[in-house]
């Protein structure tokens, strides 16, 4: 009997087999491309978008590369989305949780073909990943207690982050700035208070991290260049000309004298506005807003500093760093907070002009000044320190450390490993499927390093049998070492967040039997 | 096609345009029917029971969704035949009238129309068979009550209801944690519920969810959450003992409606005019600090001055927010909406114990949990998720446990799951048909058939044989008298689904085959399709 057509016509429907093998394809194939970015050796995608003046963007942070795909597989779309929650979340491991994800595809493929049931696999999934969790759990270093070595780890998870990514060559002088300025939080994740402003042109290490706090705009001619002691009224109003705000409101005169004498009252009413802004004893004003030029003559003719246009997120953090209030009425200058820094000056960094504000009351915010070759060399480098500094704020609040190189993927494939053996039925092999996922991961590493990854891995995993191993793969000599000695480390709270994410997009792709695709809504042509 | 002629051989045209349009007439359109229906229930089929897989579905516009969920997975099918529209209004009727079996019941009807289909083969009329299903359907819905256990269960004993949560979350990709959820999913029914009316309002649960963090970390909050942050950046984030005011007017100067204009012709007139400009934002402040709010929350946006001066006024104040929430808020804060600035008054003032503002993971999201309200029967479940399509099947599961929770504070009956209460049905259904005469017997015992279909599906989809677990568990039923077998699912080891803790709404399964019976007749007593072809 034909079976009845009950979808509409440019749909697609793919059942049990063919649909598994369809999501399983789209995964492997994401992962296959965000593979070789993985690991310290791992190599840079050139990104070409199809806007208009087709941009390149080169980098090797999974995240920006998946979110730049446009991809139609909607397996693939699982693992697009997993990457982008762990950048949102975590902000660092993004390559690795699409590559376990997909790893762990791999393997549930090869046990879907010898008829293992896809709810059995799930159901080993579960018991390895939270038994690879506990693995991880008991072998965790917490320095809380002790400043000074928690200091040294967050030093060490820096780098270790660092080092994959462009800015490895001058990883220590990085990963010393991304520590200084999350430090300066005092363990708040607001990234926000944390400025990076990039200028062209210097080198990588050129870059530096400002105590104070650099905002991107000029000062206003004829006002003083250097302020010391300075009180500062942070300010989102109206100072161009100040509207009426009652509707329907409209100017209708019959002579021209009528009409300079309304501009006459307009610019009383803002000369009143400057007065009382003045009334706040302060000497410096910076505003959201566009600052006309009689109200900027105005400040100038006060011997105030006024800057004019600060973006949304400029204001907010000055108002952040200064301890100030953003005020936008001016009637009463005895409850408003003024912001207060010892000094402001004009400073110069390559051929710009940026206003600086140094020793501020409130230390939390601070600024870092990226220098580079090409916009490309610094939209990278932020994005790596953007990396860093996610995971430093993060360890900061779960001061749990692990090892880094490849130590906890064989930590958990070890324990995993033992639980396979001691489980009974058909699960277990989904258990082992599991741990031979984890070991994919240092194999990947030592294939993009080039070296030797049967042997290394091999080795590796000897040495993992002995208690209380620190072996990891050491990319720089090619060899087994110290992961300890080395310095290599990572944050707890990103691998289990790679773990649990990857098995949960692992087991949600595999319960998957049937595929249905709608059919594509058409556009209308509006031509 | 059925075309009629006359004595000159000439075809009668009867339909406009009559060549244009296909038709298919008496048994060839009740077969092609059932083939429509069938493969709507086909394709759901998998998706029964604790061991059901997913589909993947991907919409119009390239949205992928992942679900589990029949009323859903048949939503977004966007089905083009007919008939498969029908089963897609049946899976939804399910969904609005119990929320819970949106699978089941498309089975059912499946399984019944594949009965229908052999009866039709062996020349019994269409309406024959209606007529039987319709009267063995009475029979299964009867013999539903008398296997039906009354459930007991109060405001502190919450287990009973906890366990047919956990029911029906366990088909699902929740069922990692279904535990929690079933908790609190059943602590949220039971604190909106009106146990003496026995009526739950599940407009006041919201299910809010946001991406990050793990499943285990949802949660139930005696309160509301809202989207979004204070309007000032520099406003407290923490209010203790809150009285809020909820306005739905603007902090900005009245706009009236008439279409009006203020003419400046002199200095003096632009001054007064500017005054008066001012002293509207101070009126609006001082009126919310008289009545003694210590936070504003308004539907509409504040003028940068306006909220300057709700900032040095020490008064918090949040924006644009929707007006769902607004009335949420309202009702958890015992608060009034307010229209006008002039309408405030202490009374109409909302209070709750904590306002705070919480933020998430590395992004700079904020939401306002707004908790320990006067009035706590609005409460908010908060899903955490590894990634957006997890967290809205989340939602659809949590939505299917709390319509399973008030079923059950309607109706405190239950059944047993697992295919138990299928099986009894279908050996009282078969029992019973031996007793009417005539061509009924046959239709009967075609819904005796058909009942079984839900176990077997359970079976196959378990990995057990399924005939053979079928025939196990129902000669146990019929040996021992207890309706309380089922299939193992779960591997578990014992089939009695009492003891395994495996229960089903009495309404749920009732309305499931009654539903199921009434689609299946409608589809049946279709003689004649006439559709346009396709050119």
């Amino acid at each position: 009997m034909a079976i009845e057509k009950i979808l509409k016509d440019d749909a697609s429907e793919e059942k049990g087999e063919r649909a598994r093998m369809a999501s399983f394809v789209g995964a492997i194939a994401i992962t296959d491309l965000v593979k070789t970015t993985l690991g310290p050796k791992g190599m840079d995608k050139i990104l070409q978008s199809t806007g208009r003046g087709n941009e390149v963007t080169v980098t090797n942070d999974g995240a920006t590369i998946l979110k730049s795909l446009h991809i139609d597989n909607p397996a693939a779309k699982v693992l697009i989305d997993i990457s982008k929650v762990q950048d949102d979340e975590v902000g660092d491991g993004t390559t690795s949780v699409v590559v376990l994800a997909g790893e762990l595809l791999r393997e549930a493929e090869k046990l879907v073909a010898a008829k293992i049931h896809p709810m059995t696999i799930i159901s080993g999934y579960r018991m390895a990943a939270e038994c690879a969790r506990n693995a991880l759990l008991q072998r965790v270093v917490d320095n809380k207690e002790n400043a000074e070595k928690f200091k040294s780890d967050l030093m060490k998870i820096a780098m270790t982050t660092l080092s994959s990514k462009i800015l490895s060559q001058d990883k220590e002088h990085f990963a010393q700035l991304a520590v200084d300025a999350v430090m300066r939080l005092k363990g708040s994740t607001n990234l926000e208070a944390i400025q990076i402003i990039k200028k062209p042109g210097g080198s990588l290490k050129d870059s530096f991290l400002d105590e104070g706090f650099i905002l991107d705009k000029k000062i206003g001619l004829g006002q003083p260049k250097r302020i010391e002691n300075a009180k500062i009224l942070v300010a989102n109003t109206a100072m161009d000309t100040d509207k009426v705000k009652i509707y329907g409101a409209r100017v209708r005169v019959d002579s021209m004298s009528k009409v300079a004498e309304i501009e006459g009252a307009e610019k009383e009413k803002m000369r009143e506005k400057v007065k009382k802004i003045l009334g706040h004893g302060i000497n410096c004003f910076v505003n959201r807003q566009l600052i006309y030029n009689f109200p900027e003559e105005l400040f100038a003719d006060a011997g105030i500093l006024a800057i004019e246009h600060a973006d949304f997120d400029g204001i907010e953090r000055l108002a952040l760093v200064t301890g100030g209030e953003i005020a936008s009425t001016f009637d009463n200058p005895e409850s408003v907070k003024l912001g207060h820094c010892k000094l402001i000056e004009e400073i110069m960094i390559g051929e710009d002009k940026l206003i600086h504000f140094s020793g501020v009351e409130m230390g939390q915010a601070c600024t870092i000044v990226l220098r580079g070759a090409s916009h490309h060399v610094l939209d990278e480098a932020e994005r790596s320190l953007h990396d860093a500094l996610c995971v430093l704020s993060q360890t900061v609040n779960d001061t749990r450390v692990l090892l880094g190189g490849g130590w906890p993927e064989m930590v958990m494939a070890k324990e995993v490993d033992e639980l396979a053996r001691k489980t009974p039925g058909k699960k277990s092999h989904a258990i082992e499927a599991f741990s031979h996922a984890l070991v994919a991961i240092p194999t990947i590493i030592a294939d993009n390093a080039g070296l030797d990854s049967a042997d290394l891995v091999a080795k590796l995993r000897a040495e993992h049998h002995k208690e209380g191993c620190n072996a990891g793969i050491d990319v720089i000599s090619g060899s087994v070492g110290d992961m300890a000695e080395l310095g290599i480390s990572e944050a707890f709270k990103v691998k289990q967040a790679v773990l649990l994410s990857a098995t949960e997009a692992a087991e949600m792709i595999l319960r998957v039997d049937e595929i249905i695709t709608c059919a594509p809504r058409k556009r209308e042509d509006r031509m | 096609m059925a075309l009629a002629f006359d004595e000159y051989g000439r075809p009668f045209i009867i339909l406009k345009e009559q060549e244009q349009k296909t038709r298919l007439s008496g048994l060839e359109a009740q077969k092609a029917n059932i083939s429509a229906g069938r493969a709507v229930s086909r394709i759901l089929r998998t998706s029964l029971g604790p061991k059901g897989m997913d589909k993947m579905l991907q919409s119009p516009d390239g949205d992928v969704t992942i679900t589990n969920d029949g009323a859903t997975i048949l939503e977004q099918m966007d089905v083009d035949n007919q008939i498969a529209k029908l089963m897609v209004e049946l899976s939804r009727s399910q969904d609005y009238e119990i929320g819970d079996g949106t699978t089941g019941v498309v089975v059912m009807a499946g399984a019944l129309l594949e009965q229908a289909e052999r009866l039709l083969e062996r020349g019994i009329h269409p309406i024959r068979i209606a007529e039987g299903y319709e009267m063995a359907s009475r029979i299964a819905v009867e013999h539903l009550e008398r296997i039906a256990q009354k459930f007991d269960f109060g405001p502190t004993n919450i287990e009973p209801l906890v366990q047919t949560c956990m029911t029906t979350l366990s088909s699902k990709i929740v069922n990692r944690c279904k535990r929690a959820l079933a908790e609190i999913s059943v602590k949220a029914v039971l604190s909106v519920a009106d146990l003496e009316r026995k009526d739950v309002n599940l407009d006041l649960i919201k299910v809010e969810g946001k991406v990050g963090g793990k499943l285990e970390d949802t949660e139930l909050i005696y309160g509301i959450t809202v989207d979004k942050d204070m309007s000032h950046p520099q406003m407290p984030k923490q209010i203790e003992d809150a009285k809020i005011a909820i306005l739905t007017c603007p902090f900005e100067p009245p706009k009236p409606k008439t279409k009006h204009k203020v003419d400046i012709d002199t200095v003096e007139k632009f001054q007064t005019l500017r005054q008066q400009e001012q002293k509207y934002f101070d009126d609006m402040v001082q009126k919310c600090k008289d009545v003694g709010a210590t936070l504003v929350i308004c539907q509409w946006g504040f003028d940068d001055e306006a909220n300057h001066l709700l900032m040095h006024q020490n008064l918090p104040a949040v924006r644009w927010v929707g007006g769902v929430e607004l009335e949420l808020i309202a009702i958890a804060t015992g608060g009034r909406i307010v229209p006008r600035f002039q309408e405030l008054t202490p009374e109409k003032l909302g209070r709750a114990g904590l306002v705070r503002e919480k933020s998430f993971g590395t992004t700079k999201d904020k939401m306002l949990y707004i908790e320990h309200c006067a009035n706590s029967r609005a409460v908010t479940i908060f899903i955490r998720g590894g990634n957006k399509m997890m967290i809205e099947e989340t939602k659809r599961s949590i939505h299917d446990a709390l319509c399973v929770a008030r079923n059950l504070i309607r109706n405190n009956f239950i059944v047993y799951g697992g295919g138990a209460a299928e099986i009894s049905c279908s050996i009282a259904v078969e029992a019973a048909a031996d007793k009417y005469p005539g061509v009924k017997q046959y239709a009967i015992r075609a819904f005796a058939d058909a009942l079984d279909a839900v176990p077997v599906a359970l079976a196959e989809n378990s990995g057990l044989q399924p005939i053979e677990t079928l025939s196990a568990v129902k000669s146990q039923q019929i040996k021992e008298n207890n309706p309380h077998f089922g299939i193992d699912c779960n591997d578990v080891g014992t089939n009695d689904m009492c003891e395994q803790n495996v229960f089903e709404t009495l309404i749920g399964k009732q309305q499931q085959i009654l539903l199921a019976t009434q689609v299946v007749k409608m589809i049946l007593k279709i003689d004649d399709v006439i559709s346009p072809s396709d050119y």
